[in-house]
């Protein structure tokens, strides 16, 4: 029989009951509208991430005092026997590894901020000259610290955005002299703009010398060791190097973690992936209500046309003909309901970040043709047991049916 | 053409079986216009259904063009209706969605007759029986007459051998079932085999031929 006269019918039979066949595309539409913008969502928030990682640099080894898992998960604490790390440890591993680039001793607490009657209790990081390559951070005004000045544990500081408009104001910075603890210090530089960055404010600290934070904070244990490598692929060389070299200077023990930007992506990719799945999962199981609505509404329509049914095969319908024009109409109303929700989903995802700052939203095109293909299969599976039903109409009972 | 030869129907109802024909021989050569009678449930709608191929029955031989019908799969039955058989109703069973002509055109549909074609035999049909003007109307647009006019253009549309009328009158008033005798009688004289099922004894009586059904067996004379 005519394909082409099979969709015509099937549009005319769907035209002729509007409400009804949109309330039924309904369920398709928000079915597979779910699924496209859930997983745009995943993936926006991977995007999100991997940006803001980058933005603290590439390559980065973190060394912390004490033994955790990489996988998250602190081990027992064995507070007695964990050995802090000390600014040597920085030096050594920066002279003796061959795959490091840098290596920057990281110290970190916090300090009163004065200048004149204004102070404000602040974070202050004390780092060595090659911190901010590291971290990709960039003065805006003035310059970051020498390697002389960490020698010579001068006295001088940079401040974040937000640290020298709150002590500033509009005024020039550069040259001031500003008291953090008990001591004064030469402000030579003014952040640039960074903003928040995975829940840290750059714009809220305060960057000093690792030797003058050493005097400030009254201790030479260290916060962490930020490392660069050279390149990507020599990661995994360059955590060895370092365990050997620390474990030699710990008397035998490893007692730090040596933590990787790319462990930590890999674990929340993980967890993306698991949340992605899951939500499309569940996206994927409202496409079957809605399924289970064309069904409904097939059945429906299949009861009131026993009439049409028999009045078909009286004049020569074959079983098949009838299969194949429900069949038709329950595809149709699944792949116009798919468009539908792809239409929906784009425009959505399309918005949505303009509303929802933290929300970025990403389309994927896989996500598309999966969900539109999986709405295209509900509507035949969803569509045979109706038309197969239609079709095994006995001719004369359904002539019969009032 | 048509040969039967001890056709029995009965149905299985969930209490009882009912028999309602009992052994029906029957002949009609080719051109011919019979009238077939009885009172109402002696079984002529269901000897109707067998003779177009709706239904089987649960036992004896029908002969069409010297072919069993028994052998037939429901695929070649459906193939049968569709093209050597014309069906008209007492309930007309137009497709109400459908304008006239859309009616008329689809056992082309089944027979895989092309778009084009499809509409212009519609429409030459439809002239012949004089409803041109009435082509692009719905059923509920139409007189009871000029439904069943419609009818009659769907099932000629194929050019069947044979056409089955179920009671074509009996929801007209006198003047339209008399227009509507008047068609099947030229028709029969154009050649086509005419099967009229009635239990009016004056449409009967323009037969060439009446078989009478009573009690799910042949009878001579009315009933």
């Amino acid at each position: 029989m005519d394909i082409i006269e099979i969709i015509k019918a099937s549009k005319d039979s769907l035209m002729s009951n509007k409400v009804r066949s949109f309330l039924t595309m309904l369920g398709v539409i928000i079915g597979v509208a779910a699924v496209i913008l859930l997983v745009s969502i995943g993936e926006g928030a991977r995007t999100y991430i991997h940006r803001e990682l980058g933005n603290l640099g590439t390559n980065i080894l973190v060394v912390v005092p004490g033994k955790t898992s990489a996988k998250g998960g602190f081990h027992p604490p064995e507070a007695s026997t964990v050995r802090k790390l000390i600014y040597d440890d920085a030096r050594l591993i920066k002279r003796r590894a061959k795959h490091v680039d840098d290596a920057a001793p990281v110290m970190f607490g916090s300090a009163k901020v004065k200048y004149l009657n204004q102070s404000r209790d602040n974070s202050i990081v004390g780092s060595t000259e090659t911190y901010f390559s590291i971290r990709n951070l960039k003065v805006d005004s003035g310059r970051f610290i020498t390697e002389s000045e960490v020698d010579a544990k001068r006295k001088v500081c940079i401040l974040g955005r937000t640290v020298k408009r709150d002590l500033f104001g509009d005024k020039n910075a550069l040259g001031a002299l500003v008291s953090i603890g008990d001591s004064k210090y030469r402000v030579v530089g003014v952040m640039e703009k960074k903003g928040v960055t995975l829940g840290i404010d750059f714009d809220d600290i305060v960057f000093i010398t690792t030797t003058a934070a050493q005097e400030l904070f009254d201790t030479d244990r260290l916060f962490n060791i930020t490392i660069k490598v050279k390149s990507a692929n020599e990661l995994h060389e360059a955590t060895e190097e370092i365990k050997q070299i620390l474990i030699k200077r710990h008397a035998g023990k490893e007692d730090f973690t040596v933590m990787s930007q790319d462990e930590m992506l890999g674990v929340m990719n993980k967890i993306l992936n698991i949340m992605t799945a899951v939500l499309a999962g569940i996206a994927a199981i409202s496409l079957v209500v809605g399924g289970i609505g064309i069904m409904n509404i097939m059945l429906v329509s299949v009861r009131e046309r026993t009439r049409e049914i028999g009045i078909r095969k009286a004049l020569g319908a074959k079983n098949s003909d009838i299969l194949l024009q429900f069949l038709v109409e329950s595809m149709t109303l699944s792949i116009i309901g798919g468009a539908g929700g792809i239409l929906f989903a784009g425009t959505v995802s399309f918005i949505i970040p303009y509303f929802i700052e933290f929300l970025p939203t990403q389309l994927e095109l896989w996500s598309i043709v999966l969900a539109f293909l999986f709405s295209a299969a509900v509507g035949i599976f969803f569509g045979v047991y109706p038309a197969r039903k239609a079709s095994l109409y006995d001719p004369i009972t359904a002539l019969r049916y009032e | 053409m048509i040969s039967l030869k001890d056709i029995k129907k009965s149905y299985v109802l969930p209490k009882v079986t009912v028999e309602v024909l009992k052994g029906i021989d029957m002949e009609v050569a080719e051109k011919e216009l019979i009238a077939i009678m009885g009172p109402s449930g002696s079984g002529k709608s269901t000897l109707l259904h067998i003779i177009g191929c709706l239904e089987r029955p649960t036992s004896g031989t029908y002969i069409l063009h010297d072919l069993d019908v028994s052998l037939k799969t429901d695929n070649e039955l459906a193939e049968i209706r569709n093209r050597e058989i014309g069906f008209v109703f007492q309930s007309f069973n137009l497709l109400p969605r459908f304008p006239a002509w859309k009616n008329v055109e689809l056992p082309l549909l089944y027979s895989g007759v092309l778009a084009k074609e499809r509409k212009q035999r519609a429409m030459e049909m439809l002239r012949k029986l004089g409803l041109s003007h009435r082509a692009d109307h719905y059923s509920n647009e139409l007189s009871g007459g000029e439904q069943q006019r419609v009818a009659i253009a769907r099932a000629l549309i194929n050019n069947p051998a044979i056409i089955l009328a179920d009671e074509p009158t009996g929801n007209l008033d006198s003047r339209s079932g008399r227009e509507i005798v008047d068609i099947f009688k030229g028709l029969n004289k154009e050649g086509v085999t005419i099967v009229l099922v009635t239990h009016e004894k004056d449409i009967a009586e323009q037969a060439a031929r009446i078989i009478t059904i009573k009690d799910g067996v042949c009878q001579s004379g009315y009933y």
